[in-house]
């Protein structure tokens, strides 16, 4: 498949806007300033375009809902809080084709009506911020950005907002409270932010790499675009790969290439000729997949189907030799630290099974800790306020699912066999 | 902190403006002392009690000195199971250094990150804004020799 999200990076001036430009950059925000706002929501509806960031909403639907909002300011907000453990798709976009993401959030502004944006770019990106500063400096200067986009009557200021270290303000609710200068705790919905967002005023977060598919959508039309990859959530995908592969990295495939073919085909098979022994197909928080379970295509209408979810596409890949005892108990550990303490089954629940956890792996663990586990587990999920704390309790319960022997083994053998314990 | 004024006109409250108030302080005076706190919370006309509240929750802004590089190591699962633990031994014995802690001369401070986004590199550290990839027991210390 060609690629269009990682276009031209290979070119190591990809982030500079002459090349960009060069490379048919910001075209598609010429087509679409000359399309009335409430075409450009037409389309991107029938694209069938789905938020890239982990819950897959429709994204044409999302933004209906803004602009039937009668209230301005309208806010919109790039997502590139990309905190997921093992999720690097966003940072290609970021710090090598910045001007795709600045054009698609400039589109997007016109179709939601939307003067003002904000990027709320995660702390641990430094290079990203320099990069973008600049780009976003540099489409000032040539007139994309500021009160007359292009000599047109649509205007649209752009920033950067940087995170500081939490998880948690990757979650709308939680993003939109730290760009208002406050503790990152999510908020109840409703109000969704598409009527009451960031200032109170109606806002559209969008994740990177969905924004990033709004010039293509423009460039190619909505129903060209809607044959890409699955029917039911089409577009190019970026699936980033890491862990026990010969060829870790980020892979722009048609949405729904299998598990298999993304792993084998793409990332060059297990590392060292190794067998596979279990996957993490979506981030750490979906639920992890044994080896013959992945002949499924990684997409959010089938994922659920198979046993997991699509997530962020961020796939870990674990061959033979790793204790998932630990791979859990580290998950675990990054659960209980970055649950913001709001609700007290996530507060309260990460770090017992985090300790639970942390005994089997290191021998101590007791007849009984694994219905314990669930049983944590089971009085999370559901009954918190946002994805956290269920993202911990399917972890669990999935580990313990699919790989329980192992879960027995080190209890019966008194630590793990493979003589690995916690740090 | 005159750069805030520009930064405040990004935003239409003037408490939008505390986390990059934040970093501006903590970057002026080393971490977020009494007197950063003091100094955020006059600028932006925002209580004391709010700027500690909003910075205690966020895990890149410090309530304590650091040293002069701040070493900011994963050791979530891509990073684990390429054995960034053992570089975390190596830390100890080599430097002394635990997680949390600082060197005694003020070389190093050492923080454990949770995933900072180059899984396909593991394992892998930011030393202040630099990022450091495919570590191992060899590179590490010729990387952290450059930091002095």
């Amino acid at each position: 498949m060609e690629r269009y999200l990682l276009r031209n990076i290979e070119n190591a001036n990809s982030a500079d806007i002459e090349e960009y430009e060069k490379a048919g950059g910001y075209q598609s925000l010429k087509k679409a300033l000359s399309m009335e706002p409430k075409a450009i929501i037409e389309e991107v509806k029938k694209s069938g375009l789905r938020g890239r960031g982990g819950a897959g909403f429709p994204t044409g639907m999302k933004w209906t809902f803004a602009s039937a909002d009668p209230k301005f300011p309208k806010y919109l907000i790039c997502n590139a809080d990309e905190g997921e453990p093992g999720t690097f798709k966003d940072r290609p976009i970021l710090e090598k084709n910045p001007h795709l993401l600045i054009e698609g959030m400039i589109i997007s502004a016109h179709a939601l009506q939307a003067r003002y944006g904000y990027i709320y770019l995660r702390g641990e990106y430094p290079q990203a911020r320099e990069i973008l500063e600049n780009a976003i400096k540099q489409a000032y200067e040539k007139g994309y950005l500021g009160d007359n986009v292009l000599g047109s009557d649509t205007g649209f200021h752009l920033s950067v907002h940087q995170g500081a270290g939490a998880y948690i303000c990757g979650e709308e609710t939680a993003l939109i409270e730290s760009l208002e200068g406050k503790r990152g705790q999510p908020r109840i919905k409703p109000p969704f932010p598409v009527n009451v967002g960031v200032f109170s005023m109606p806002t559209v977060v969008n994740n990177v790499e969905t924004l990033s598919n709004i010039p293509y959508i423009i460039e190619i039309g909505a129903e060209a675009y809607s044959k890409i990859g699955s029917p039911d959530c089409p577009g190019p995908k970026l699936y980033s790969v890491s862990g026990h592969v010969e060829k870790p990295g980020v892979y722009e495939l048609p949405m729904g290439t299998t598990l298999r073919e993304i792993i084998y085909t793409h990332a060059g098979g297990i590392k060292g000729g190794k067998n596979l022994k279990a996957v993490i197909p979506g981030g750490i928080s979906t639920p992890v997949l044994p080896a013959d379970k992945i002949d499924c295509p990684m997409d959010f209408v089938s994922m659920p189907k198979h046993g997991s979810m699509l997530g962020s596409g961020a796939v870990i890949v674990f061959d033979e030799t790793t204790c998932l005892v630990k791979v859990c108990w580290r998950a675990m550990k990054f659960f209980e630290h970055e649950s913001c303490g709001k609700c007290t089954p996530c507060r309260e629940g990460t770090g017992w099974m985090r300790s639970v956890l942390e005994r089997i792996e290191n021998g101590q663990g007791k007849d009984g800790d694994i219905d314990l586990l669930l049983d944590i587990a089971g009085n999370i999920a559901g009954k918190t306020f946002c994805p956290l704390g269920d993202g911990a309790a399917v972890v669990t319960m999935n580990f313990i699912k699919h790989f329980r022997n192992e879960f027995e083994e080190h209890i019966t053998n008194k630590g793990c066999i493979q003589g690995t314990k916690t740090a | 902190m005159k750069e805030l004024d520009t930064i405040k006109e990004k935003y239409p409250t003037t408490r939008a403006a505390i986390l990059p108030a934040l970093y501006i302080a903590q970057e002026k005076f080393g971490w977020l002392s009494p007197e950063a706190i003091e100094e955020v919370s006059s600028t932006l006309n925002v209580p004391k009690a709010l700027v500690r509240g909003v910075s205690t929750f966020y895990a890149m802004y410090k309530h304590k000195p650091m040293g002069r590089h701040l070493i900011q190591l994963c050791t979530n699962v891509s990073c684990m199971i390429f054995g960034a633990e053992t570089l975390l031994e190596l830390l100890k014995n080599k430097y002394g250094l635990e997680p949390g802690g600082t060197t005694e001369d003020g070389r190093f401070s050492l923080v454990i990150m949770e995933c900072i986004g180059a899984c396909d590199r593991a394992p892998a550290m930011l030393v202040n804004n630099d990022f450091h990839s495919n570590l191992d027991d060899n590179n590490i210390t010729e990387i952290l020799e450059k930091y002095k």
